[in-house]
């Protein structure tokens, strides 16, 4: 803040201070307590009763409360306060303090591959609870995911399901991107490529346009889907054979992906955790395959 | 009561806007309310959003605050303010077509939100919400509710101004400010519109914005009504002269500085926090003044409450409003503010001071001002009068209650971390506790609703009475042969 608007708002402070205290001062004495003041609006009259006492002392408790504070903290424009607080300073304390009590909780299972710790208990109620407090938002509490969020209880990745591939995921996040193929395609191809998922999904379908639809496919969906159509894990592109699904598999979700295509974003949490802690969540992660 | 009907050859005061915004008082309440039940519903069984875009919480809950905030509230001061200072400026309200102006126009605000909003076109920003060909149209009628009202006034015919148009006109022109600052806006299409503002300096600008819509439609406005309601119902002189002189400055001053304390912990710079929590805190003693004023209005005649449910309404209304304006400073405290942000805490104090004061002052002032426009006696039934009294007091304490306990329990939920730092809940855990709360709030405010139904069928059929004598032609004499409960 400049110094001409580190002025204003000081001054406007002060004279918000000094007129309100002036105007208690000018009222504080009445002559005529018990008496009206001789007006009537609409037959209504008025008492010139003094100003309640315990009133005066509870305005006169804040203003002084209020000055105190105002000479300890930021407040006064760019005068930092006599305590040197700042929201900052205090945030970064209880992080720094946060830090040295926990962070020993977390190192000592750094040195344990993913491939144990995931069946030691004790480290991952622990995992769990990271899991719980960053994860389970989109993912859910039984990390069953939701409509448009993977499921990672199941032993089907999107993304790969190895201790690197799960630890990469959490650190960088991801960005699942599928082309939007209605401007290019006409109604007619985007009608069979959709019944050919369908069939290739094992479910019911018009057998023609599946036919017609596999040409589609192989023309437009196989370089990222893999001409087989079971995904390809470094492009995060899905398996379309098995019954697993991101949105579901009825007809309006493969033709909305197929349309509008897909924009899925995992959030990177290598800014936020720390590396510790991701290495038990990619060992909890790792294992909710494992067990069930 | 120097006016008589002889000046003129039809009614001495301008009635008829009265009238009109004091009927759209109770629709719109109804209506609004009405949102409120719905939305507090969808909170308990969220299938309630049907799945359909229209009826989605995300695009019910700025209805129903615009409907209770601007269409009841707003009806509610329109017609009080315009029944006040005709009384007690003795004088017809100034320039009547504007004033019909005003009615249809805001009539126009209010169809326009409640087809925009659930249409999903918003500004975003909370009680701003609408796009700007509205808020054009709400400039205007502002504009033009200001030159009836001062124009009222320059042509009184009394010396003094009295004290209830102080408040008045203080609202009248903050909001007029606070409006046209907080929703200046780039246009990009007729229902598109890009704030003027960006990033730290938009939230401060809305909040300022958000909380004087508070401070000034909603506690302002509403002491307007309560400086002219209580004495006239109570048949007593105001406490003292003294006391709304000083609480009226100190309220207004330091009223517009308390923003910030909705942007504590955020990327508001530390300084505007602090001057918003110190100045928040010493609004507590200008706000209870005008509690203070009203209550002791009424010494030496308590007895009064016992037989009178209209000065029931307005005395309660002050305790709620002297609870909430307590409350207020309290959770402006940052290290209280850091547990109570973001919980229903937040959502029960607003309703203490909505339902509890704002309502139930406005119910209490219709209930006075419905006879005297349609000149009759009374309502036609006292006995409806106390029992919406008791179902809002039920509705409101059931509300705020269980809104206060959930808050608690959320704030302190959210707060709560194991030995190895992590948090012991996860927020879906914290969503579950919060459910019984929810379904308390629900009975609250539909018992709050039901009691806006009641008073809908005793307007009705006190309008409807037969007229004892050309009453049509006469209010004033109704008015002045002591016709109060």
């Amino acid at each position: 803040m400049s110094s001409f608007w580190s002025a204003w708002v000081i001054i406007l402070t002060a004279i918000t201070f000094v007129l309100t205290a002036w105007l208690l001062l000018a009222n504080r004495k009445t002559l005529n307590a018990g008496k009206t003041t001789g007006h009537s609006h609409d037959g209504i009259e008025e008492y010139d009763n003094p100003l309640p006492q315990w009133w005066l002392i509870l305005f006169w408790g804040t203003i002084v409360f209020g000055i105190g504070y105002l000479i300890a903290f930021p407040g006064m424009g760019n005068f930092p306060g006599v305590l040197g607080w700042t929201s900052v300073g205090q945030y970064e304390e209880e992080m720094a303090a946060a830090e040295a009590r926990y962070a020993p909780l977390y190192a000592q299972y750094s040195d344990t591959p993913v491939e144990q710790l995931y069946q030691n208990d004790e480290a991952m109620k622990m995992a769990q609870r990271i899991f719980g407090n960053n994860c389970s938002q989109c993912h859910g509490s039984d990390a069953r995911g939701a409509f448009g969020f993977p499921n990672l209880v199941d032993d089907d990745w999107n993304w790969g399901g190895t201790p690197d591939a799960i630890r990469t995921t959490i650190v960088n996040g991801r960005n699942g991107i599928m082309t939007p193929w209605g401007p290019i395609l006409s109604n007619d191809q985007v009608d069979q490529v959709v019944a050919y998922v369908q069939q290739i999904s094992g479910q019911g379908h018009n057998a023609q346009l599946a036919q017609a639809g596999q040409a589609v496919f192989m023309s437009y969906c196989a370089a990222c889907h893999g001409p087989d159509a079971t995904g390809i894990d470094a492009l995060g592109s899905v398996n379309l054979t098995d019954d697993i699904w991101l949105y579901g598999p009825e007809e309006q979700w493969i033709r909305q992906a197929v349309i509008l295509g897909r924009n899925n974003q995992m959030p990177a949490w290598g800014q936020f955790l720390s590396d510790d802690k991701i290495h038990l969540l990619t060992a909890y992660v790792y294992g909710l395959s494992k067990d069930g | 009561m120097s006016i008589t009907q002889s000046n003129t050859g039809s009614e001495p005061y301008n009635y008829k806007v009265v009238r009109q915004f004091a009927i759209m008082t109770v629709v719109w309440g109804i209506v609004g309310m009405l949102v409120g039940v719905i939305i507090a519903a969808q909170m308990a069984f969220p299938e309630l959003n049907l799945g359909l875009p229209w009826t989605h919480f995300g695009r019910l809950r700025p209805l129903h605050t615009n409907a209770v905030i601007f269409a009841f509230g707003g009806s509610a001061l329109f017609a009080s303010s315009y029944y006040v200072v005709q009384r007690t400026c003795q004088s017809k309200l100034f320039a009547p077509a504007l004033a019909a102006f005003t009615f249809w126009g805001w009539q126009v605000v209010i169809l326009s939100a409640a087809i925009t909003l659930p249409l999903g076109l918003t500004t975003s920003k909370e009680y701003a919400e609408l796009e700007w060909p509205i808020d054009i149209l709400i400039t205007l009628v502002w504009v033009s509710y200001a030159v009836v009202f001062f124009g009222t006034i320059a042509k009184r015919k009394t010396s003094h101004i009295y004290v209830a148009n102080w408040f008045f006109a203080a609202f009248i022109v903050t909001v007029a400010v606070l409006h046209l600052v907080n929703s200046a806006a780039i246009p990009v299409s007729l229902f598109k519109s890009y704030s003027a503002y960006a990033g730290a300096t938009d939230a401060m600008i809305q909040w300022w914005y958000g909380h004087n819509a508070v401070g000034f439609f909603l506690t302002a406005g509403f002491l307007g009504i309560m400086y002219y309601f209580v004495p006239k119902q109570a048949e007593q002189p105001i406490y003292s002269y003294r006391l709304s002189i000083v609480h009226f400055w100190a309220l207004i001053a330091i009223y517009i500085w308390a923003g910030p304390h909705h942007l504590h912990y955020t990327a508001l710079p530390d300084w505007a926090q602090s001057l918003g929590m110190v100045m928040s805190l010493m609004l507590l003693a200008p706000s209870w003044g005008g509690m203070i004023n009203g209550m002791m209005t009424l010494s030496g005649a308590w007895d009064k409450l016992r037989t009178d449910p209209i000065l029931r309404f307005l005395i309660v209304s002050l305790s709620f409003y002297g609870m909430s304006t307590f409350e207020g400073p309290m959770m402006s405290i940052k290290t209280v503010n850091s547990m109570s942000h973001y919980t229903d805490w937040t959502i029960g104090h607003v309703h203490s001071g909505a339902l509890g004061w704002v309502a139930m002052i406005s119910i209490g002032m219709l209930y006075h001002l419905i006879p005297r426009l349609w000149g009759k006696t009374e309502m036609y039934s006292i006995g409806l009068i106390a029992l919406h009294f008791w179902m809002s007091t039920v509705g409101t304490v059931l509300y705020i209650a269980s809104m206060w306990i959930n808050g608690l329990m959320q704030g302190l939920m959210w707060r709560a971390y194991n030995t190895d730092g992590t948090l012991t809940y996860t927020f879906a855990q914290v969503v579950e506790a919060s459910y019984p709360g929810y379904l308390v709030r629900l009975v609250g405010g539909f018992i709050f609703f039901s009691g806006m139904l009641v008073m809908a069928y005793n307007v009705f059929r006190t309008i409807r009475q037969t007229p004892e004598k050309e009453t049509e032609q006469t209010p004033v004499e109704a008015v002045t042969g002591g016709a109060s409960a």
